[in-house]
């Protein structure tokens, strides 16, 4: 695949990033003048990826976040990666309502699956990467 | 993200304003069931006019105060919410727990 343009971004696994994280993914999304609903709905399946690292990856060990994406004419490309401690079984973490609690959802790779136009996820013990396609139609 | 609410004769009204991810989610349950916990209406509405994200996180307090509110009897409702909200609303059944309010004359 050829990209016309690509961006990489690393954070800390924080809380306190996981904004900072979507609004630099979407921000890069708008280069292709996709809809607000779009865009929108782009935004919110990044911050279910990266909350997910954040919330499920290092415990309390700490690592980083990495986000790699890349920009085709009409499509965003994203990568969301985490050296966790990874999904045992990722069709099971992926059904709805599969929480581990504490007021948890279970919804994340639901809202994922809905809100973009392709979705894989690779894990295995220590590394995680869920990726992303998400296509821009020009409003009119 | 931050929460104020205000009470009429029947309900009361909580304006959620800015983003409800994981980064705020203990400050809007803390602040959510101390309201719930001290009023004495039956109704209470989201308005989230000014909610400017909300993702799954924001799904699951929103499932844990319903909880804490069919214990004290109080129906939720909600409005104002953008079109993505909508769509999460819609596919995590929360319109199911709460109801879709187009205007306040409706309760």
């Amino acid at each position: 695949m050829k990209f016309n343009n690509e961006m990489t971004l690393t954070v800390k696994a924080l809380s306190q990033n996981e904004a900072f994280a979507r609004s630099v993914a979407s921000a890069f999304f708008a280069q292709l003048n996709p809809t607000v609903e779009q865009l929108e709905d782009f935004k919110t399946a990044v911050s279910e990826a990266v909350t997910n690292s954040v919330v499920h990856a290092y415990e309390k060990s700490g690592g980083t976040i990495e986000l790699w994406a890349g920009l085709t004419d009409n499509a965003i490309y994203i990568k969301i990666k985490d050296r966790g401690v990874g999904i045992d079984d990722v069709s099971k973490a992926m059904q709805p309502f599969l929480t581990t609690g504490q007021e948890r959802s279970g919804m994340g790779f639901t809202v994922m699956q809905a809100f973009t136009d392709k979705l894989e996820v690779e894990s295995a013990k220590g590394y995680t990467c869920v990726s992303m396609v998400k296509y821009a139609n020009v409003e009119n | 993200m931050q929460i104020s609410y205000f009470e009429d004769e029947k309900k009361v009204v909580v304006k959620i304003v800015g983003e409800l991810d994981e980064s705020a989610s203990n400050v809007a349950k803390q602040e959510l069931d101390y309201i719930l916990n001290s009023t004495n209406k039956k109704a209470l509405v989201f308005d989230m006019a000014r909610m400017s994200f909300m993702d799954s996180t924001g799904i699951g307090v929103l499932i844990g105060r319903y909880k804490i509110a069919k214990k004290l009897g109080i129906a939720l409702y909600v409005k104002n919410l953008s079109k993505t909200v909508d769509k999460l609303f819609y596919m995590s059944g929360l319109y199911e727990i709460m109801t879709k309010l187009e205007n306040d004359n409706e309760i």
